[in-house]
Formats: structure tokens, sequence, C-alpha cells
């Protein structure tokens, strides 16, 4: 019998015999024999562990990592470091190997900690609420527009500027693809003629996806203005140092969590966080933990305001999702413990610091070139001389991973508080040797 | 009572600190305007790592995981999470790579996906796959949209339903309504089946497809399916394979050959990647070759043993997230099925199969059994019996906790009163099946003659029951000091 199945052949007989049927084959009769499938699969034959490891080593191996390359590469996905607590916490078979709390008296752990990770988003947003967590950031706006979308019926125009990231941007293309709504992409130009009394939500990504910090206040009067809704995506890190949506009348917050102690793990999986205003709460898509008391009075966390969900509502929810990421969500809340009041506001300035100075050597050089004032974050613009992706090359070759190519010689580039300055000295160096 | 983290904290208390720094650090205001500055610090907690590592284990002891014991939670496939997959997936080359290193530095990982794509094909029967979508409900959004994709290019605009049954879960519907479509309930028949003259009435030319969960939710084989399937295929519709209870027919069935169209997949149920305390999971999609045009962007390619991602598909339904899917979850599954190997697979169905009729044929005389005799992989219980004594289907589920025991899903599906939906999944061994046969005994021996023993289970959880009408009136989502 195969490793993970313990039933041995005696035992297969006793249960057999006692169900009352002669084999095993006679469980699956009820299939048609016209598409039945008989033989094995054309898949290879199991591996040990020991084969496993071999040939998992070996792809591995034939990826590059952080660790080989020093990441100046963020555009949606960042090289922050991950204290070593995390892994160690999430490695616990009781949180890992759990079902969705469904049943809060024996999940109290985890409903808690999502509870937990739901104060901190909203202490990070200043916004009143948070849901449990969504798939990642670019289909938490996607839900945030379907949600502006669905309790304004009668607007149907979707605001989004042109500044978020582009997969963001087609993430919500192809969610609202089917709707009768129309998604208009906008600048801070052309703002005042787009928005307008049919306008469902002004969605605005600070700092942007070129690393420019947005101002949102006036953002927030233009649209409110027609009674539409102000959607933020932001980066919780940047938050350390950046006065938050909340605070400037942001109805819905949301953004991409990997930042918060979750690796690259070549994409995914990440979290998307979700924040609203108190009078959206029951509008909100995705689970919810709330606070209540056991029948001793003590208090306890339970999924709660279940009506809006799907296996409650089905076509009639406020959204189809019926997981969240609790690990991943799980690693922000401890992430977010670790680096507690003070480490969130010192690696955030160190971003800045370290992405500013970054670009001031880079400028210096004289082969880089200032495309915007704008106040950033820790990514920026520039404009080389040389061909982006020679230069992109010949970094790699010297142990860099450059920044992100976004054509016309524009090259994105993200500096995080893991970067010295002997290494920034470094790739300034190295990537000014390309002319 | 537990303290929450923010209970704990102490004013100065750090558990973190950058190294020092050889760039000089100027004042905020030197960098941004000062209206953009934070003024008050987000009041996060202030602890020590001694703090964090006792705070986050003592949550953990208040939770139930799989390698704690028995799991039976009906059409969740909690089966065992194998060690060597954590390890794996952890493995440096998979962990630390930016999704947008060049195609030369992440060979190991496109390989990974491009392989892992053909074995699920070969499983299902389906001609491509996309690993995109990050769980069931992501996957059957996506499945949708490319029904919804594959009539509009034949400019056939007036499909605008579909049939999901009765029993169906209830991601079903909300995803249809999501991908834009009406949804229309095709009744059960009292074998728990499919209707079959209620679906030929339904069936016309506005219905854009019918989704089918097989086994369905009650654990029966719809075993008309080749008729259901001409009858919609007939009309010009499709048909979307949920594949919730694909542990049932591992090397016994394939959706593709049954006829359907579009299949998803749960990982995290049938290829045992962890459910993570609700997430991550993994969701992917197979189809037929009349809609491949249709899939998600990127689609993995391979050209003299180079892998790249390709994003020119003009009629692609578009990016349905970020990258590329869940990367961790997936090599966790792949690593599973090359474990398992064809006979392990196929051993995984039929023991799957085996454990489920063997507790069913050990307590059908102590419920009700609703519909059938025998099951595939899980299988509906009614708890009426015992609700008429007083005692409740969550009454006894409360129970089951004292017993050590995640109670089965309960109340689903929702056309069976009292509903206890049991599967056991193949890591059981028959000890623990008799165990557990015999606390349902013992259990329903306790309704008849200690019934405040049920009725005001659970007992020994670190809380009692909730009141949940409380937390759903006045919902109190996030601490306040």
């Amino acid at each position: 019998m195969a490793r993970y199945i313990p039933n041995t052949n005696e035992q297969q007989v006793e249960m057999l015999h006692a169900i009352g049927v002669k084999n095993i084959e006679q469980l699956f009769d009820i299939i048609p024999k016209a598409v039945k499938f008989n033989g094995l699969l054309n898949i290879p034959g199991g591996l040990t562990e020991m084969e496993i490891i071999k040939y998992f080593s070996s792809l591995a191996n034939l990826n590059k990592t952080t660790d080989d390359y020093i990441c100046f590469l963020g555009a949606g996905a960042y090289d922050h470091y991950v204290p070593s607590v995390i892994d160690h916490m999430l490695s616990r078979q009781e949180f890992y190997t759990s079902y969705t709390p469904y049943q809060p008296e024996i999940s109290q752990g985890m409903l808690q900690a999502i509870f937990e990770y739901q104060t901190m988003i909203c202490q990070l947003t200043s916004m009143d609420a948070c849901n449990a967590s969504m798939y990642d950031g670019p289909t938490a706006l996607a839900e945030a527009c379907v949600m502006a979308y669905s309790t304004q019926k009668r607007k149907n125009k979707i605001l989004l500027l042109d500044s978020i990231h582009p997969e963001a941007k087609q993430v919500v293309s192809t969610y609202l693809q089917y709707r009768d709504v129309d998604i208009v992409q906008t600048t801070l130009e052309t703002l005042v003629d787009d928005i307008d009394e049919n306008t469902a939500c002004l969605c605005v990504q600070t700092p942007n996806y070129y690393g420019q910090v947005e101002k949102l206040k006036e953002l927030g009067e233009a649209i409110h203005k027609v009674k539409g809704l102000l959607v933020v995506y932001t980066d919780p890190i940047s938050l350390g140092i950046l006065q938050p949506p909340g605070d400037f009348g942001a109805d819905i917050v949301v953004g991409e969590g990997q930042v918060l102690g979750n690796p690259l793990a070549y994409g995914g999986p990440y979290l998307g966080f979700f924040a609203v205003t108190g009078k959206l709460v029951r509008k909100m898509p995705g689970r919810i933990v709330g606070q209540t008391v056991d029948t001793e009075g003590k208090r306890a966390f339970v999924l709660t305001l279940q009506a809006r969900e799907q296996h409650i509502r089905r076509e009639k929810a406020t959204s189809n999702i019926c997981s969240n990421q609790s690990l991943n969500a799980l690693a922000a809340t401890i992430y977010l413990s670790v680096i507690g009041k003070k480490g969130i506001k010192d690696i955030a300035k160190r971003c800045l610091v370290n992405a500013h100075y970054t670009y001031e050597q880079l400028i210096d050089t004289g082969l880089f070139e200032k495309v915007s004032d704008k106040p950033f974050f820790k990514e920026f613009v520039v404009k080389c001389k040389a061909n982006v992706s020679k230069i992109n090359d010949h970094l790699i070759e010297n142990g860099f991973l450059g920044g992100y190519d976004l054509g016309d010689g524009l090259w994105l580039v993200a500096v995080t508080e893991k970067r010295t300055k002997e290494e920034i000295d470094l790739f300034v160096k190295v990537a000014g040797e390309v002319v | 009572m537990k303290k929450l983290i923010f209970e704990i904290s102490q004013p100065g208390r750090s558990a973190f600190s950058l190294p020092p720094t050889l760039i000089k650090e100027q004042p905020l205001e030197n960098y941004l305007p000062k209206e953009l500055i934070r003024k008050e610090s987000a009041p996060l907690p202030e602890v020590s790592e001694v703090d964090v590592i006792r705070h986050f284990t003592h949550l953990s002891q208040r939770n139930f995981g799989v390698d704690q014991g028995f799991y039976p939670l009906g059409s969740c496939t909690m089966k065992y999470n194998p060690k060597i997959n954590e390890d794996i997936a952890r493995l440096n080359g998979f962990v630390n790579v930016h999704p947008y290193q060049p195609y030369n530095t992440t060979q190991g990982a496109l390989k990974a996906l491009y392989h892992l794509e053909l074995l699920l094909c070969e499983i299902t029967g389906m001609d491509q796959m996309t690993l995109q979508p990050a769980a069931g409900a992501h996957g059957e959004m996506a499945g949708l949209m490319m029904i919804k994709a594959y009539h509009e290019a034949k400019s056939d605009h007036k499909r605008t339903k579909i049939i999901c049954p009765d029993s169906a879960h209830g991601t079903n519907p909300a995803s249809a309504a999501i991908s834009g479509f009406d949804v229309v309930t095709v009744h059960s028949n009292d074998k728990g089946l499919v209707d079959i003259n209620d679906l030929k009435e339904l069936m016309d030319d506005q219905v854009a497809g019918l989704m089918l969960t097989n086994p369905n939710t009650l654990g029966l084989f719809e075993e008309e399916i080749m008729e259901i399937a001409t009858i919609v295929h007939e009309k010009g519709g499709l048909l979307y394979y949920d594949g919730a209870n694909a542990n049932a027919i591992l090397g016994k069935v394939r959706p593709g050959d049954m006829g359907f169209d579009v299949v998803h997949l749960n990982l995290h149920k049938t290829f045992s990647t962890p459910h993570g305390g609700g997430g991550p999971g993994s969701g992917p999609v197979g189809v037929k070759k009349e809609l491949i045009p249709y899939l998600p962007i990127p689609i993995v390619k391979e050209n003299n043993n180079e892998f790249y991602l390709s994003y020119n598909h003009p009629l692609t339904i578009g990016k349905i997230r970020s990258f590329y899917g869940n990367f961790s979850v997936l090599i966790k599954a792949y690593a599973y099925i090359l474990t398992m190997g064809n006979k392990g697979l196929k051993e995984v169905s039929e023991n799957a199969v085996l454990n489920a009729n063997y507790v069913m044929s050990q307590i059908k005389d102590d419920f009700i059994v609703p519909f059938g005799t025998s099951c595939m992989h899980e299988f509906v219980l009614s708890g009426q019996l015992q609700k008429e004594k007083g005692a409740s289907t969550l009454d006894m589920a409360k129970r089951l906790l004292d017993y050590g025991y995640h109670p089965p899903t309960i109340y689903f599906p929702l056309i069976v009163k009292e509903a206890m939906m049991i599967e056991p999944t193949e890591t059981e061994g028959k000890e623990t099946l008799d165990e557990f046969i015999k606390v349902m005994k013992d259990i329903v021996a306790e309704v008849d003659k200690n019934q405040s023993l049920v009725h005001n289970a659970p007992h020994t959880t670190v809380v009692k029951r909730l009141d949940e009408v409380m937390a759903a009136r006045k919902p109190i989502v996030k601490y306040t000091p």
C-alpha cells in the first residue's frame, strides 16, 4: 500500500466483509463501464522520500534566488526581511493542518490570531473594520470594485487611476468584464472630467506603481462630492510613516500583504487585505472574525456576519470567495507583532532613506535622469541613457537583480530595508558601467 | 481567558532591530511633504520575542489540526499533509525567488509548473490546465468566465444562465453570479441524483452550462452522467466539473472522459496540501481543447527544454490574480503526485471509498440514511431521529468535540434535514474508524439516556458554545483598548 495509506490488506478484507461486498472494485460498479478508466494513469510510479528530495532539490537549484543576487526588483513583490520566528510559528501543525475555523470551540487559536490581524490592519490603515484576508492585493482591489458597483447599482462607472499596478488593473477588468459596468482609466489631470454622478468608485494606488505617494485628500473630496467611494490600494509598510488612508476619507482600503512577513515564493501564496469604514462592514466580501462570549460569559471569537457569504446567500452573496489566506494572514500578524509599534516606523524610514540614497547616487552618475519630482517611498523611476535590458543583464552577471523594465528606457527600482550602503554603492557603480 | 497580543504589550518593549546604517538619515520632512507624514504611530503591540513565541504557541494550543486527530469533515477532504512536502516547498530555491526574475533564473520553478500541468491533465482527462486560481471558488470563476467567453466568441449572446443542482456547494451559484450569469436550480430526484426530466426541461438555448460535482455532495455517483452530458451538449451548453469530490475518482474515472468541458481541482483537498486554517488553497482549472484560447494569462510554455511565460493570447479571459498562482502550494501538490504515483493515486480513491462505506455500514442503522445504501468517498446521514428526541445534529457535533474529534460537516447539503456529512479520507486506518464508530454509537446512546451531556456539549474545550447572535448583531471586529 502507498505511503500515507494505513489500511493493511487484511483490514481491507475485514472491511469489505463488513460492508458486504466481495472486493473494492464492486464499490466502483456504479460508474458506467463506458467511461470507467481502466489500467493505470500515464504518470510515473511513486517515488520514495529520498528520490523526492533529490528531484526537487535539483529543480530548486535551477532557480536563482535573492541569496544569489542582491535584489533591487520590486513592482508589486518585495524583498523585505522575514524574521525567523514567523516560520517557526507557521510550522505548528495546529495552525497549518487545521480547517477553516467553523467549529469555534476548537479553533480559538486561529480565530483570535485573525481578530488580531484585523485589528492590526485597522491600526495601520486607520479604518474601522477589516476582513480575514483575500487571495492577494489585485483580487482585493477587484473585490472592492465589485462591492462599490453592486452596492450602488445605479452607478456603473469605475474609475481607475492609471498609476495603479498594471496587473491589478487587469484583474479588475477580468472580474468585472461580464457586468454592466464601464471601467475607465484616468489620470490626476483628466479626473475632473471623468468623475460624475455615475461613478461608483475611484481607485488610487499610493505609493503608486511607480513608487510615488499620491495626495488622497483632494481625491476623496472629488469622489465624495458625487457620492462614490474612495478605494485606496496601499503598501502597508509605507503606513509606518505615511498618513493612513482612513484619515483622508478612504471608504475601502486594500493592498498586497506579502510585504508583511511573507516570502517572495515566486509570486504566491500572498494575501490581500481589505478594510472598510464602519458603515460598510455588512457589505464587505470574505470572512470576518468577531468577538463574542461563550455560555459562561468568557470572551471568545467566531466567524461572523456570515449572512453575506456564499454558503448562506448562494448567488446573492457579496462574493463567491470561500476561503481566506489564513496562514499568510497569520504570518502578517506575527510579523507586525515582532516588529511592533517602533519597528514599522524604523523599517519604513529605512526603506525611504535607502531608496532616496540610491536615487540620488544614480542621478549623480549623469547616466540616469529624473522623470518626476513627486515624493516617493521605497521605489522610483529613472530614465536610463543606456539600454535597460543591457543594464539588467550586466547587473545579473555581477550578482544583482536590477529594477523592472517599464519600456521606453524607464527603469523601476525598489530598495528595501535589507539593502546596505555598500550594496547600493556597488549597484550604482555596476549599473553605470553600461553605456 | 486568553489575552490578546495588545493586552500583553509593554511600552518600550521590542522584538526587532535594524542593523546600523552608514547612510545619513535625515528627518522625514526632508523626504516627504509634511501633510503626508503620519502624525500618530499605529498602536501596534510592543512585545519581546519570547512574548511573541509564547503568545502564538498558546494560540496554536487552542486550535485543532489533522495531526492531532480524526477530521471527518465532509466535502473538505481533511487528509494527512505529508511533512516532506512542507520541507520541499521551503527550499531556498523555491522560497526566495522573485516572480519577475528573468526566465533563465527561474527554470526550475517554470519546469515544475509545466510538468504539474501535464500530470493534472492526465489525471482529469483534460487537454490543458491553468494553475493560477488561488482556491476552488477562484477556479470556478475562471472556468465559468471561459464558458462565457467561448459562447461570446461564437456570437452566441443569449446564453445567460447556468444550471446548478439544489445539492451544490454555495460557491457554484455565487461563482456563476460573479461571472455574470443568472442561476437556475435543477432538483435532485428521490435517489439524491440530478432529476433528468427536470434537467431536460431547464436545458435550452439560453443555458451556457451545467455545474456538477461527481460524486455529488451526497457522496453519490451521478450514474446517468453520460445522458446528462448529452442533454447539455445537444442544446449547445458546456459541462463544468466541480472537483470538490475528486478524491473519489483518482485513476478510476476522469471528468474529461465523462464529457466535462471544464474542471477545477482543489489541491488542498485531493492533493494533500494543508488547509492552513482557511487558506492558502489552490484551484487549478483544466479545459478541453475548444476552450484553450480562453485560458487566463500567462501560460507556461516550453521550447527546446526552455520554459517561459506566454502572454499573447487575444481571446483570454485575462488576468485573474497577480503573478502565476499559489506557487508553494503547487510545489507541495506536485511532490504529492510524484510520491503517490499512478498506483498510489488509485489506492487513494479505493481506500477513501472503502473507508466511507465501512463507516456508513456500521452506523447507518443508528441514523436515517436519506439516500442510497452505499456511497463513494463520503456519505450523508440525517440526525432527524435524534432531533425528534431533543438532540440536534449541532448538539451531537459539539459532543464529538469532547471525544477529541473534529465533527463532520453539518447542515449541508441543504436538501437533507439535520444533515451530517462524513468523509473519513484514505489516510485513516480501520482502528481509527472503529473508534469513531464506537463514539458515534455512544453519543446516540447518550441522546437516549443522558441527553443533557449532549445538549450542553462541549464540556472539555477551552470555551463553551458561543453566542453567535450577539457577534452578528453588534459586530466587534477589532480590539479597542
